[in-house]
């Protein structure tokens, strides 16, 4: 449409006029350069960050965990190590019972993680929703154990997660005992090597459940005051109101909080190799694999373990990714 | 304000663009000292950052100093637990082709790891120039070549089958502590003894490769040195009745063992159990350990009368020897340097610098003992009239993912001590990882 009225007013006007509509084009074409240009300038060296460090890496590492660059133990005798094996390296992962069971084991982590920070963090936000004195005093304690380095507070829940029940108890076992609560003594993740994975989702749960009570928190605050005055005046119980008017408006909040707990657990490593270590049959999940092959020079196999890692991890962004966009094109 | 903005903003990205290509350039600076000041620096890669093991790599680069005074001596030290987190990183840096000019590792089968991958050099000829060959003991020179050539300067040695005792704690069922049992058996009775006896802990132990050594020197002392030391080259058979029985040995002494030894690492059992700040309440009679022992007890101001030691029952005369060696890695930086600092760790003056001070010997049989602590003056005699034996916890007896199933293997066996599981286990990695040596032809 606009080019045909600027095609029709070129045949009438005479050339310095001409000129000046084209300059007047470029100009404006100028404009919208200057609009996007500056920007792209500025989200240009995100771009090339991103696209080099993360997806060309991503890239590099899937390439690698179809290659036969492993420990000369696993490779076929006379086979180049640069050579492409296909998927050979994820079936030799899926048929090794270790794996399967650091797989479990991630299940079983990853389960009592994200429900302990959830329950906690809920819980605590609760408390302080209702108000108590010294507010701000309470979320420092709440919030404070997130300030402390994975791998520091690690070192000492390897001392409080010692296994000795007997008389020379140390950590929490003793604690249990001075207080008289000896039967709750445990012998933590060595109680068993598939269930003790689950002891080491409890430092993990101190450390996150603050920054979800801060989630929620702020998910109570941001609901308008008159909503709890109209479910009061409409006579609706405490319960009522939590369950019907409050809950519902942190929906999206919880969800997010289970992404970053999900994917957080998904990649929990410090705390691990802090508490119990790496080659032990008890706490052993995909990340310590991943470790423990890279130092045999396995590397073919260690791409493959972050490979099927980032699967895992893609299974639960995406889809909330996704969920977000979509939110946001309706709102 | 808009210009103002748009200039800020073209400075940002030509900022972040300069910082992407010296991100990228960074590599290539760090391996490429072909040029200039640079091929003066000799970068050595250890996991000696703290203690015994610092001051002793510090007496080694006082004689590279006085010996090398030509080339610069860069400590490249990374800190953590007996070198698992500094053997990932030099395995990373080895695959990135950023080798420094010479790295540590364990003599012996662990370095095949290193000798697979083309990532050292055959060293052979420097080894007999500066008379090595004769200086170390024929036995461990036989153990270090791998196809007729040899990859490393052994700097130091160590001892695995060693035993330390807690006299006081032994006194309660009056067992003497300066008498060894004589095999495997007798100590478990001993073990017996003190249980009844009262005492909480006979045997403290610890995860990984402590529980490994335990393990190897149960083998040592039931199968003797030389069945033992086919263990690793195939010619024994890891699932045979007599290796059985010793598993079975293995069982019963685990079974007098401190429960909470998944959790914690031999010096944090041996200050809880059997060397407590207050040694009287000390509730731990043996602990079987390296030698390394009696330099950690001297930091912790223990005094050595406070402890005896002997070798595990069984293996007298048997030294199972561990040795930290320094390699010439290929493409390195300063290979000239490197050769220099080679000379200086296998000579007579680089290894008593070391040893010294971290409570080792010098691999040379030509090394006196005087002016050495009491421990290493009587290993120093030991190595000298010992047979030898590798340690696969320590890394002179296979390569490092044999080492990595056994001690898994060990931590299954703590939870389930079931004896047919770990033979068939062993058995299987001892399949898929005997002929180390042939994968090298």
């Amino acid at each position: 449409m606009a080019g045909g009225r600027l095609g029709l007013a070129a045949r009438h006007t005479s050339p310095p006029v001409e000129a000046r509509k084209r300059a007047d084009g470029v100009k404006r074409k100028m404009r919208s350069v200057r609009t996007w240009g500056p920007g792209l300038l500025l989200v240009s060296p995100s771009i090339l960050l991103i696209g080099f460090f993360v997806y060309g890496l991503i890239g590099w590492s899937a390439n690698i965990s179809t290659t036969n660059q492993n420990s000369r133990f696993e490779r076929a005798p006379g086979t180049s190590p640069d050579a492409h094996i296909g998927l050979g390296n994820y079936t030799a992962l899926f048929t090794d019972p270790a794996f399967i069971q650091s797989l479990k084991h991630l299940g079983i982590l990853a389960a009592v993680y994200i429900a302990g920070a959830l329950f906690f963090g809920m819980l605590w936000a609760l408390l302080l929703e209702k108000g108590v004195r010294a507010e701000g005093l309470f979320r420092t304690v709440y919030l404070f154990p997130m300030a402390v380095s994975m791998f520091a507070s690690g070192v000492v829940w390897n001392w409080l997660l010692n296994s000795d029940t007997g008389k020379s108890a140390s950590g929490l076992n003793q604690l249990f005992d001075m207080v008289g609560l000896g039967f709750l003594k445990s012998h933590w993740w060595v109680a068993s090597p598939t269930w003790g994975i689950a002891a080491i989702a409890m430092p993990a749960i101190w450390q996150l459940s603050g920054y979800i009570m801060a989630l929620f928190l702020a998910g109570f605050r941001g609901i308008p005051a008159e909503l709890r005055e109209a479910a009061r005046i409409d006579g609706a119980s405490e319960y009522q109101l939590y369950r019907h008017v409050l809950f519902p408006q942190l929906s999206p909040i919880a969800l997010s909080a289970l992404i970053i707990l999900g994917h957080m657990s998904l990649k929990m490593f410090d705390i691990i190799m802090a508490i119990s270590g790496e080659k032990n049959v008890y706490t052993n999940v995909p990340m310590v694999t991943m470790w423990t092959l890279t130092g045999q020079q396995d590397f073919a196999r260690a791409a493959a373990v972050a490979m099927i890692l980032l699967v895992l991890v893609a299974l639960l962004v995406v889809p909330y990714l996704v969920y977000n966009a979509r939110q946001e094109k309706n709102s | 304000m808009s210009r103002v903005r748009r200039k800020a903003a073209a400075v940002f990205a030509v900022a972040a663009v300069l910082a992407v290509s010296a991100c990228s350039s960074n590599t290539p600076t760090t391996t490429s000292t072909n040029s200039g000041a640079a091929t003066k620096n000799v970068q050595v890669f250890t996991w000696w950052a703290a203690g015994g093991e610092k001051a002793g790599l510090d007496g080694m680069i006082s004689v590279f100093k006085k010996d090398c005074s030509q080339y610069t001596f860069v400590n490249a030290a990374v800190a953590g637990g007996g070198g698992d987190k500094a053997k990932t990183l030099l395995a990373n840096n080895l695959k990135a082709g950023n080798a420094p000019s010479s790295f540590q590792a364990h003599a012996g089968g662990e370095l095949s790891d290193y000798i697979a991958n083309g990532q050292v050099e055959d060293i052979t000829s420097l080894f007999k120039a500066a008379g090595l060959d004769s200086a170390f003991p024929k036995t461990l020179v036989d153990q270090i070549t791998v196809a007729g050539k040899i990859y490393s300067v052994p700097a130091d040695i160590h001892r695995a089958n060693m035993v330390w005792v807690n006299p006081v704690v032994l006194k309660k069922a009056n067992i003497d502590p300066k008498k060894a049992p004589a095999t495997v058996k007798d100590w478990i009775a001993d073990l017996a003894k003190l249980k009844a006896a009262g005492v909480a802990t006979p045997l403290v132990l610890s995860k990984g490769f402590a529980e490994e050594m335990l393990l190897e020197s149960t083998l040592l002392g039931d199968l003797g040195v030389e069945k033992f030391n086919g263990l690793y080259d195939g010619s024994t058979k890891w699932d045979g009745a007599d290796v059985t029985a010793a598993l079975g040995d293995f069982k019963a002494l685990v079974s007098y063992s401190n429960t909470d030894r998944e959790t914690m690492d031999w010096d944090a059992a041996m200050s809880k159990y059997l060397m407590p700040t207050d040694v009287a309440t000390a509730t731990g009679g043996y602990q079987l350990m390296g030698d390394w022992v009696p330099a950690q007890l001297l930091s912790l101001k223990v005094p050595d009368s406070a402890y005896t030691y002997w070798p595990a029952p069984g293996t007298d005369g048997v030294y199972q020897w561990l040795s930290d060696s320094f390699t010439l890695p290929k493409g390195g930086t300063n290979a000239a340097g490197a050769q220099c600092w080679l000379k200086v760790v296998g000579s007579a003056d680089g290894q008593k610098a070391f040893n010294l001070v971290k409570g080792s010997i010098p691999a040379r049989s030509d090394a006196t003992s005087a002016g050495y602590p009491a421990y290493q003056q009587w290993a120093m005699t030991q190595w000298k009239s010992s047979k030898l034996a590798p340690s696969l916890a320590h890394g002179s007896a296979g390569p490092g993912a044999w080492n990595n199933d056994v001690q898994t293997a060990m931590s299954a066996f703590s939870a389930n001590p079931d004896v047919a599981s770990l033979q068939k286990t062993l058995a299987a990695a001892a399949a898929k990882y005997s002929n180390w040596r042939s994968t090298l032809g």
